[in-house]
């Protein structure tokens, strides 16, 4: 513990969980939204607007007992594409990992098209990924390519 | 071999190249004969939730050759629908009630949303501006009638090719086909970035123009669409550029004698009435062949053919 330098302890250390850094300081609150922790039982610790020496500000994210699936991690990647994902078990970590965009995104997302079914009837939205690095991605029902993309509230 | 029963048509992709000529190969038999009684014993969904003549007509003619039971509405106002149910709860009852669901719907995306609600096969009959299959695998057929083949052919697309759905299911079809693609439109109505990657992709080539003339003795097909005026922002552009997308037999001159023009219908005036009489008009054959491919369709996707 004595190696691990002040700007680190702005946020404390978890014995055990997660931690998501390296999140757009603006976007936070969306990777919580996405991954579902505004439910989560246990604790989490959120910092915010803290500096990073890489992307002048950041945001970080500590969930205590709680591991997540690749494929979870991965739709953050839509909003914190260079998020890094550290695995923590006994104050020791234990996995470093990436995101990367999924092939396929679902529920998340909202289809652009108001004429779409999706916006019609409760369904649960899919799009496909057709290009990664500038983003763009297809409605499965509607067949509507788009890039900007809109998550549903 | 080809088995296209129990498979769902929503989109033209959907389907792959062997695929389109087993059912442009069926839809060949049922022209030779139409009046085939296979589907006696079967009963066939038509709902269409928006009005339309020629494909609700020929779905329907094409069932009844077939000797299928026809159940359904055209007009959904007399329908459950009216009463607030929703797009599942309908394709859910009709699955029990039928065999085969055929449905147009103006919500784009209803229809692979309906593919996955029914528990029996799926044709979309049109999902608002999405996909239109049966008109593009009905294009297909009529290219291939009049041009003996459907590989290696310079396709000229005319008109709105921005919103037009039966251009874009047309090019993503003919791409399995080593076409060469021809787009004249007016500026604002281009063929759309997506679609021309699909071009691309299949390695493929396509240019592009705003006057018909250019290219009308390089086609082997011409394929008009019609100009609405309601696509345009400013009034005035339209008036600039309406007259640019017609065709007329004066500007048939040259052209390859085999060259055959389609439209998916209805016209207004972009084939200007003299076109009819000459050898090239092809669309009252065109929308003749719907009936067949139909035919074809639906006696593949219930397994009898």
């Amino acid at each position: 513990m004595t190696n691990i330098s002040k700007k680190e302890l702005v946020v404390s250390a978890i014995e055990n969980g997660t931690v998501i850094d390296h999140i757009p300081a603006d976007q936070v609150l969306m990777v919580l939204g996405i991954l579902g922790l505004n439910n989560h039982k246990d604790e989490i610790l959120v910092g915010m607007n803290l500096s990073s020496k890489k992307y002048g500000k950041k945001g970080i994210i500590k969930v205590r007992n709680k591991y997540f699936e690749q494929k979870d991690l991965n739709k953050i990647a839509l909003v914190a594409p260079y998020a890094t994902l550290i695995e923590i078990k006994n104050y020791e970590v234990i996995n470093k990992k990436n995101v990367e965009i999924p092939d396929n995104i679902e529920k998340i997302l909202k289809c652009i098209n108001p004429n779409c079914i999706t916006n019609k009837e409760t369904i649960d939205t899919k799009f496909k990924v057709i290009e990664k690095e500038s983003l763009k991605i297809q409605c499965h029902y509607c067949e509507k390519t788009m890039s900007n993309i809109r998550f549903a509230e | 071999m080809v088995n296209l029963k129990g498979k769902n048509l929503v989109s033209i992709s959907d389907y792959n190249k062997e695929e389109y000529l087993e059912i442009l190969r069926i839809a060949s038999e049922f022209e030779n004969n139409p009046k085939q009684e296979l589907l006696c014993d079967k009963v066939i969904a038509s709902i269409f939730f928006e009005p339309s003549t020629r494909t609700r007509l020929s779905f329907e003619s094409a069932a009844s050759m077939l000797g299928a039971k026809v159940i359904g509405f055209s007009n959904p106002a007399a329908t459950s629908q009216s009463k607030g149910e929703s797009l599942h709860d309908t394709i859910k009852m009709l699955s029990s009630y039928s065999d085969l669901i055929v449905m147009r719907n103006p919500i784009e995306g209803s229809a692979r949303y309906a593919s996955e609600v029914a528990s029996v096969p799926f044709i979309n009959a049109g999902d608002g501006a999405n996909q239109h299959p049966t008109q593009c695998m009905l294009d297909l057929y009529s290219i291939l009638k009049t041009q003996g083949t459907l590989e290696n052919l310079n396709i000229t697309m005319v008109g709105d090719l921005k919103y037009g759905r039966t251009v874009h299911s047309l090019v993503q079809a003919m791409c399995n086909f080593n076409a060469t693609f021809h787009f004249v439109s007016p500026e604002e109505l281009k063929m759309p970035s997506s679609i021309k990657r699909n071009i691309k992709d299949a390695n493929l080539k396509y240019s592009q123009y705003t006057d018909i003339n250019e290219i009308i003795s390089f086609s082997d097909i011409i394929y008009m669409t019609r100009v609405q005026r309601e696509r345009f922002s400013d009034p005035l552009e339209y008036e600039k550029v309406k007259d640019s997308c017609i065709l007329r037999a004066e500007n048939l001159k040259g052209c390859k004698d085999n060259m055959r023009i389609l439209h998916p219908l209805p016209r207004v005036n972009e084939i200007a009435t003299d076109v009819d009489q000459t050898i090239h008009a092809y669309y009252f054959q065109q929308a003749q062949n719907g009936v067949y491919v139909r035919q074809a369709l639906m006696a593949a996707i219930l397994g009898v053919k």
